[in-house]
């Protein structure tokens, strides 16, 4: 095969993978675009542009349940994913620097609960938080998203910490550090492109989640957008609310493209280049 | 400054290893010491027990008088030069040299007013805003210098603080570390595995093997008086020759010929006793070319006949190097030795390898026979079962 054509065959693949990934985004969009006449007509541009589904009289942002799931999915996702990543990343930086009776089993356990599928907890949870009064409650869904990301936060965060040469450290401690600040002062800003990255699949976990947010909530007071789009209802009992859902569907995609270009920049490759000679 | 004190210093691991055993070390107000040795030898752990950055199992640490083991090491006042600098890669050069200083809470100027005298010293200020990995490794290496300086600490540690650098840097830097040593008269220890830092930057040097001290001494003392096998093959470039030797009455035979022994190696066994098979040593500086060797000299040395295998001209000098077939001196010592310079026939095969370092002068050629001549009184004697020196 020559270069030529094997240039043209990946083209034609990543054209094939681009395609498949992104058709479905294009036609959710073009369907919240849609007016409720046109949801059927099968065209991907539609015939007249409306933002009606958005802000029109019965759009998605008129609707309390949705503006209000949209807050609780903020504030949720929020609050996780900052629990998580700040024990996550003290707990990886013990399971990185020492050596402590217990630690292999830290993390097999670690390993054990993130092989858990979330759908085979998730009624007696539904019991206990009934019990326990967080049913319905932001707390409520806070504690599984954050138990659940733990894990894969703890393995991703202490491989950035092993990475980080402990000679820093010392060479903090011998500069009058107690190791309180030889973490925050120094390895911290070293380990901020790990610790992002952790930060937005955390992010992503609880923001994208389903089957907690359906089981354990059931109002406005702690149900999140994914749970919510279910709920939607057309304007009358006879239509379905296809250009709604479309629409609360691309709003929720927004925040994560938002999350991901930020978070993004701060990624910055090689950033410890130069603390060490390779 | 202040002076340090190790007394009968033990480090033990959690699994019953010893790295460093009883080692006692007086390090004097102001002092170059350096611990030398192979790798594994202790001296890095020995420095890092200084530090503070491994515990000390046994034994008393002083600094200044006082007694430091369970210190911090904030609390030691002692600055650190690491092996791969280990600067804090999301600072400046000045973030870097004044973070000592930031964590101790100086005032703002008096940190400026100190980080710009140090970076002066070392000829960094056009680089203070710079960070570490837009700097090449003799700059990096003197910003990790400048962090310690800038603290005007009791004294200062370094690990191997020149060996990231290519050879031509490292002499560089060597009479640069030197020079900042003196001109600041900061007791410091040095820990390095190269025997010509050893000998060329410190007043005193300690010699490691195993986690036990060997000897310390000055430079001069090590080289002319090793106190054993181990120290004599360690120290010197090229190394020290190790051929056997059999003492029979008057007369010391080695493979080259039998020679008279000299009076202070007899005095020296009368003393300990040894006798029989023994391991004789000579440095290469102590054999010269017959021919270019006044009369005089010729007659107090001994002169013998060898096929030279190679020589090697280095313009003021040339090194020629010979067998002595079936000669090869047995001794653990000379084993590790071996093993760790990677010269595999220092200590076994069964010829023994001799360099000779001749003066340019000399005609001699590869591969031909030639006479050589060696300086008997400059022998040196060992006991080949505990590498004990005879007589020094």
């Amino acid at each position: 095969m020559t270069m030529r054509t094997r240039y043209a065959g990946w083209t034609v693949v990543h054209l094939i993978v681009l395609t498949s990934a992104l058709f479905p985004v294009l036609w959710i969009l073009s369907l919240s675009l849609k007016t409720s006449g046109d949801v059927a007509d099968g065209r991907l541009i539609p015939k007249s542009f409306s933002f009606d589904n958005y802000f029109g009289k019965t759009g998605i942002f008129k609707q309390s349940i949705f503006t209000d799931a949209l807050v609780n999915s903020v504030v949720i996702a929020s609050i996780a994913t900052v629990i998580s990543v700040v024990l996550a990343s003290m707990a990886a930086y013990a399971i990185a620097r020492l050596e402590f009776p217990g630690k292999r089993l830290i993390l097999t356990s670690a390993l054990a609960i993130a092989m858990f599928p979330p759908i085979s907890i998730v009624g007696p949870l539904f019991n206990l938080w009934r019990d326990l009064g967080l049913f319905d409650t932001k707390a409520g869904l806070v504690i599984p998203y954050m138990t659940f990301t733990l894990p894969l936060a703890i393995y991703t965060l202490s491989a950035f910490f092993r990475d980080i040469p402990w000679e820093l450290e010392h060479a903090a401690q011998m500069d009058g550090a107690t190791p309180g600040q030889a973490f925050r002062k120094v390895i911290l800003p070293l380990a901020a492109p790990g610790i992002f990255t952790t930060a937005i699949l955390v992010f992503i976990f609880a923001w994208n989640d389903f089957v907690f947010a359906i089981s354990l909530t059931s109002t406005g007071n702690a149900q999140t957008v994914p749970a919510a789009i279910s709920q939607f209802t057309g304007a009358s009992q006879f239509t379905a609310p296809i250009g709604s859902i479309a629409a609360a569907a691309v709003v929720v995609t927004i925040p994560i493209i938002i999350v991901v270009l930020f978070f993004q920049r701060r990624i910055v490759a090689g950033l410890t280049a130069g603390a060490v000679k390779g | 400054m202040s002076s340090i004190k190790l007394k009968d210093v033990t480090k033990r691991y959690g699994d019953g290893y010893e790295a460093v055993k009883h080692l006692d070390l007086d390090i004097e107000d102001g002092e170059f010491m350096i611990l030398v040795g192979p790798s594994g030898c202790g001296k890095s752990t020995a420095l890092r027990m200084v530090a503070g950055l491994e515990d000390i199992s046994e034994g008393d640490l002083e600094i200044g008088g006082r007694r430091v083991n369970d210190k911090a090491p904030k609390d030691r006042d002692i600055a650190m030069v690491f092996q791969n600098y280990a600067l804090y890669p999301h600072m400046t050069v000045r973030e870097n040299m004044g973070f000592a200083l930031k964590l101790a809470k100086v005032d703002e100027a008096e940190i400026k007013r100190k980080v710009d005298e140090a970076a002066k010293t070392l000829d960094l200020t056009e680089h203070l805003e710079r960070k570490p990995a837009n700097l090449s490794g003799g700059q990096r290496q003197r910003v990790a210098m400048g962090r310690a300086i800038v603290r005007e600490p009791a004294a200062f540690l370094m690990d191997e603080p020149l060996s990231n650098l290519d050879a031509k840097l490292r002499v560089q830097m060597r009479t640069e570390v030197s020079r900042i040593q003196q001109s600041l008269g900061v007791t410091t220890i040095y820990v390095t595995h190269d025997q010509t830092e050893a000998m060329t930057l410190g007043d005193r040097v300690a010699v490691m093997r195993a986690g036990v001290l060997q000897q310390v001494d000055t430079p001069r003392e090590l080289y002319e008086h090793p106190v054993n096998l181990f120290v004599a093959g360690f120290i010197g470039s090229p190394a020290m020759n190790f051929f056997p030797a059999h003492v029979d009455g008057e007369t010391l035979k080695l493979p080259m010929g039998e020679v008279p022994l000299p009076d202070g190696l007899r005095k020296g066994l009368e003393s300990s006793g040894a006798a029989g098979e023994l391991i004789a040593g000579l440095r290469p500086g102590d054999m010269e070319d017959a021919a270019i060797v006044d009369e005089r000299h010729r007659d107090e040395g001994h002169v013998f006949e060898a096929d030279i295998e190679l020589v090697e001209a280095m313009g003021s000098e040339s090194y020629a190097y010979f067998k002595l077939e079936g000669a090869a001196a047995q001794a653990d010592e000379l084993a590790e030795l071996a093993a760790e310079t990677g010269v595999a026939d220092l200590g076994g095969g069964r010829d023994a390898r001799v360099t000779a370092r001749l003066s340019a002068e000399s005609d001699i050629r590869s591969g031909t026979k030639a006479k050589l001549w060696m300086n008997t009184a400059r022998l040196h004697l060992f006991n080949p079962q505990d590498g004990a020196a005879i007589g020094r």
